[in-house]
């Protein structure tokens, strides 16, 4: 099929805003009698409030609002509501917010901040998941059983530190066991980590008469972020009216509810006057949420053949001081446990489980990125132990037509090929050419040793069963349209592709596509959250509805004038004809809003297209078992690697990476291998460098880009090469599915394979840091 | 305490009278409203922030105002001329050099100062040059592009 748009590399309708500086985040908002917030966090990992005096404070000239736990005590969370706004009682991490200020300018605020005096009792903290879940634990919330949450979806251990625990158990797994050759168990972490986003959080709010509360925000989710703060700060949600202009990058960090209820509540006591809080790197780095960490424990089963008859697994989450979000990652990790296998036998325990870390929250990948380095430095090790290569064992097991994945779901050919990812990755690294005798007598002369290593990866989006969006689309009086939609584009995008289906469905210029990107629950339509890779799929197919929607406006109006019956006419160029007499045709401007008669008599009306799509077919899973539709699509990929240890240093250089990702149907070839790169970039952060590390009582000691490092221009590998994958996804627009999460996962194990492969060092932690693989090496 | 300030900015003549302590960059955010530079760390550790100042890519939140007096600053606001992107800023857009766009400003900057410099510099160059700006999004690749293509001869 041949289309003008879609598919086509066309460049992002957001970029001349972008170049010049134009494009507005929160951070360049400023309004009239603005008031600026600086907030007092703890200096502790786990200690009790005993006092907290701002008498100071307030009598600091231009101070206008003082909070504390005591006002701002509400709790909030989008799956488990454990979190108060402001430290009540008790710290339970290490740069928890516990008293706020507003002030007439930003240096007020800060004096005012240290003007604050507060005593603690610091308690003993607990910095190890594998401590937490032990039965004489310290209890990091003694509430845990009264914390409200979704029945039937989240399971709280009261009495426990074990905010979820997802259970799946599909087969046998004793006689699983029982009927293997081998049994490989091993253990694997990866620590916590940052989301990054260039732009900190930021929200100004403006808390009026009547509880009218404005908030503009960097926000991923302008309609969660209403939902949840209404219920919060019991405030009917009509009253509540969130903005999201341009944001600067979100990875999951900006979605949910974070700083917007402290915010208002600083300018409710304030009198209403606007109050703005821009995160300083610092508080981005230890007070605002990152990605949880990980311990993995796993047990495979599997016969001299290579056929995996059983895995046991255990997956236990750190998601550090507040679960809020974490318990839903625990779960997503639960049902894709074993990656995009078909194993028989399976049972599956994830859990939650809190300690006094910084809390955890959704990133990029949703748990993903973490549990394949455990899966697919198993499946490694596992092909190790039967002499296999690990290619030829991971086809022998990869998800096919036919298959049933450990919830019971059936694959399809339309649900995508990871078989074909992962054949067209080891091709293009050449995967098995062995190296030459010279190869293998320079490495040995000058220490420096090249290896290979391939992996796969799956996702689907992890989100309600109902979670819906919508889409409506107006035609302007030169027959142009402008798009509303509510999923946030961040940069992803996302709001380009829709542009391009639009163009493509309406036969209308792209330059002629015209969208808002300051989004506003005020004004435009529902959509549950930008999250989980799921704005292609579920705006685009409500998008296209919505053309389909104006499209029968178009018909009816252009049948009446035409006098031809629906069936006779077509859309043409920014028009409608009769397919018999092209030639006969109105063009889309004569009926944007209405079409009038030479008599002047009228028909018709504004041309305005609505859409609506919703999850389809997903179902709650089993308590017991797991069992259950937990995926609206799969998404799946592989990468393979090359990389050159210097056995002298310890230092690691990638020298290529091959990405292979079946996103079923290319909307924008140059925005989604972008997105790609940028993907697989951030992965590298994660293998090379990327830790958050804190001191023996809990103190976070990497709070900046210099303890912190993230990738560089310096950093990248030589070779990124990413080939896209496309089949179809028939309940997706045009084919298409989900990637925008999917190209950093398997980045951490493809690279420790790699390494493995060209030193035969066994890495078990993530990231690979010079001393770490120097350690390993000299072991 | 006020102090005077003098300078120029994309060109145009400023008098100005800012506290002693203000930096650079909120002279040129808060007070100017050229907010098209962006604040990412407040630590000269991000390059959200780079400005050009007297012909070389400085992060505005390690400079002082005071500091800029008499200069020549150039910010992401003075590079389109008469609503006419430059060449960089379109090749920005055509290899997608940009995601959030919350670094581009930056990155644009401290690309001009690097061509102002070396008027076509290679890739490794480029990221020599560059490697202070921080970009989440893109991992680079496209960001590499977008100078190397504006650094070739024609429109």
């Amino acid at each position: 099929m041949d289309y003008n748009y879609v598919g086509k590399g066309i460049p992002r309708i957001d970029g001349v805003e972008k170049v010049t500086g134009e494009a507005q985040y929160v951070q360049d908002m400023f309004f009239n009698g603005m008031l600026y917030a600086r907030i007092k966090t703890s200096p502790y990992a786990h200690a009790l409030i005993k006092k907290i005096d701002v008498s100071k404070a307030r009598k600091l000239p231009g101070v206008k609002a003082i909070l504390t736990g005591e006002q701002a005590y509400q709790k909030l969370g989008i799956y488990i509501v454990d979190k108060p706004i402001l430290a009540v009682e008790k710290v339970r991490y290490f740069g928890e917010a516990v008293a706020a200020v507003a002030a007439v300018d930003i240096d007020t605020a800060e004096k005012a901040i240290e003007l604050i005096e507060i005593e603690y009792e610091p308690l003993k903290a607990l910095l190890d998941v594998e401590e937490a879940v032990k039965p004489d634990a310290i209890l990091v919330h003694k509430d845990l059983g009264n914390y409200k949450t979704i029945p039937d979806v989240f399971f709280p251990e009261a009495g426990t530190n074990i905010s979820n625990h997802f259970k799946l158990r599909k087969g046998d797994i004793d006689k699983g066991f029982k009927e293997s050759d081998f049994i490989i168990e091993n253990k694997f972490h990866v620590p916590q980590i940052l989301h990054v986003p260039m732009e900190t959080h930021a929200v100004i709010a403006k808390w009026g008469t009547g509880d009218k509360i404005k908030i503009w925000s960097s926000a991923q989710s302008p309609y969660t972020l209403r939902n949840l703060f209404s219920i919060a700060l019991n405030v009917p949600i009509q009253n509540v009216d969130v903005t999201v202009p341009y944001i600067g990058g979100g990875f999951g960090g900006k979605a949910g509810i974070h700083l917007e209820p402290l915010v208002a509540l600083l300018s409710k006591a304030a009198n209403g006057k606007p109050v703005k809080l821009v995160a300083t790197r610092e508080e981005e780095v230890s007070t605002l949420p990152c990605r949880q960490g990980l311990v993995a424990k796993i047990k495979t089963g599997v016969k001299k053949s290579g056929e995996i008859v059983a895995e046991e697994i255990e997956y236990l989450w750190d998601a550090g001081a507040y679960a809020d979000y974490g318990v839903n990652i625990t779960r997503a990790t639960g049902y894709s446990a074993v990656g995009p296998y078909e194993i028989d036998n399976v049972k599956i325990d994830s859990k939650t489980v809190y300690t006094n870390h910084l809390f955890g929250t959704a990133y990029r990948g949703f748990g993903h990125a973490e549990i394949f380095w455990a899966i697919e430095r198993q499946r490694e090790l596992v092909a190790k132990k039967l002499g296999m290569d690990s290619l030829e064992f991971r086809l022998k097991n990869l998800l096919r037509p036919g298959s049933i994945t450990i919830t019971g779901e059936p694959i399809y050919e339309q649900s995508g090929n990871v078989i074909k990812c992962l054949q067209t990755v080891a091709d293009r690294i050449e995967w098995g050419k062995p190296k030459s005798e010279e190869e293998k007598e320079s490495e040995k002369k000058i220490g420096k040793y090249r290896g290979k290593g391939i992996a796969v990866l799956g996702k689907a989006p992890a989100m309600p069963s109902n979670a819906s969006t919508s889409a409506i689309i107006q035609m302007n009086e030169d027959g142009s349209v402008r798009f509303n939609v509510s999923g946030i584009d961040m940069g992803q995008g996302a709001y380009t592709a829709m542009a391009q289906i639009i163009g493509e469905r309406l036969r209308i210029p792209i330059e002629k596509v015209h969208t808002v990107f300051e989004t506003n629950t005020d004004a435009a339509p529902y959509d549950w959250q930008t999250v989980a890779s799921r704005m292609t799929i579920l705006a685009g197919n409500a998008v296209i509805e919505a053309c389909n929607d104006m499209e029968d406006q178009i018909f009816e109006m252009a049948g009446i004038v035409l006098r031809a019956a629906r069936r006779d006419l077509a859309l043409g160029d920014e028009c409608v004809y009769i397919k018999q007499f092209p030639e006969e045709k109105i063009y889309y401007s004569q009926m944007a809003v209405g079409y009038t008669y030479p008599n002047g008599n009228a028909i018709g009306g504004p041309l305005i297209g609505r859409g609506k799509s919703i999850a389809q077919g997903l179902t709650i899973l089993d308590k017991e078992t797991g069992q259950g539709r937990p995926a609206l699509d799969w998404t799946f990929g592989a990468h393979a690697m090359e990389v050159e240890v210097d056995t002298n240093t310890g230092d690691t250089k990638i020298l290529k990476i091959v990405t292979a990702i079946d996103l079923g149907k290319i909307i924008n070839e140059m925005i989604v291998k972008g997105q790609i790169v940028g993907g697989v970039v951030q992965g590298v952060g994660t293998a090379i460098s990327e830790e958050l590390k804190y001191s023996a009582e809990g103190k976070l000691l990497t709070k900046s880009f210099v303890d912190y490092k993230i990738p560089t221009m310096q950093d990248l590998p030589d070779i990124i090469e990413v080939h896209c994958i496309e089949t179809p996804q028939l309940d997706g627009p045009y084919g298409a599915r989900g990637c925008a999460e999917h190209p950093m996962i398997s980045i951490t194990s493809a690279m420790g394979n790699a390494i493995a492969d060209a030193t035969g060092v066994e890495l078990f932690e993530t990231p690979f840091t010079a001393d770490k693989v120097y350690t390993a090496l000299n072991k | 305490m006020m102090e005077k300030l003098h300078l120029f900015v994309n060109g145009e003549e400023i008098f100005e009278e800012v506290p002693s302590n203000s930096t650079l960059l909120w002279f040129l955010r808060d007070k100017l409203g050229l907010t098209g530079t962006k604040e990412g760390c407040g630590a000269g550790e991000c390059g959200a922030c780079t400005i050009i100042l007297n012909g070389k890519a400085v992060n505005s939140c390690c400079v002082m105002a005071l500091e800029a007096a008499e200069g020549h600053i150039q910010t992401i606001e003075g590079e389109a001329k008469n609503g006419k992107l430059s060449k960089l800023q379109r090749e920005f857009i055509k290899h997608n050099g940009l995601q959030c766009g919350f670094c581009t400003p930056g990155m644009i900057m401290s690309a001009k100062a690097l061509l102002i410099k070396k008027p076509h510099p290679n890739r490794d160059e480029i990221k020599e040059a560059m490697q202070g700006n921080l970009c989440r999004c893109t991992g680079y690749e496209a960001i590499i592009d977008s100078v190397e293509a504006a650094s070739r001869e024609g429109e």
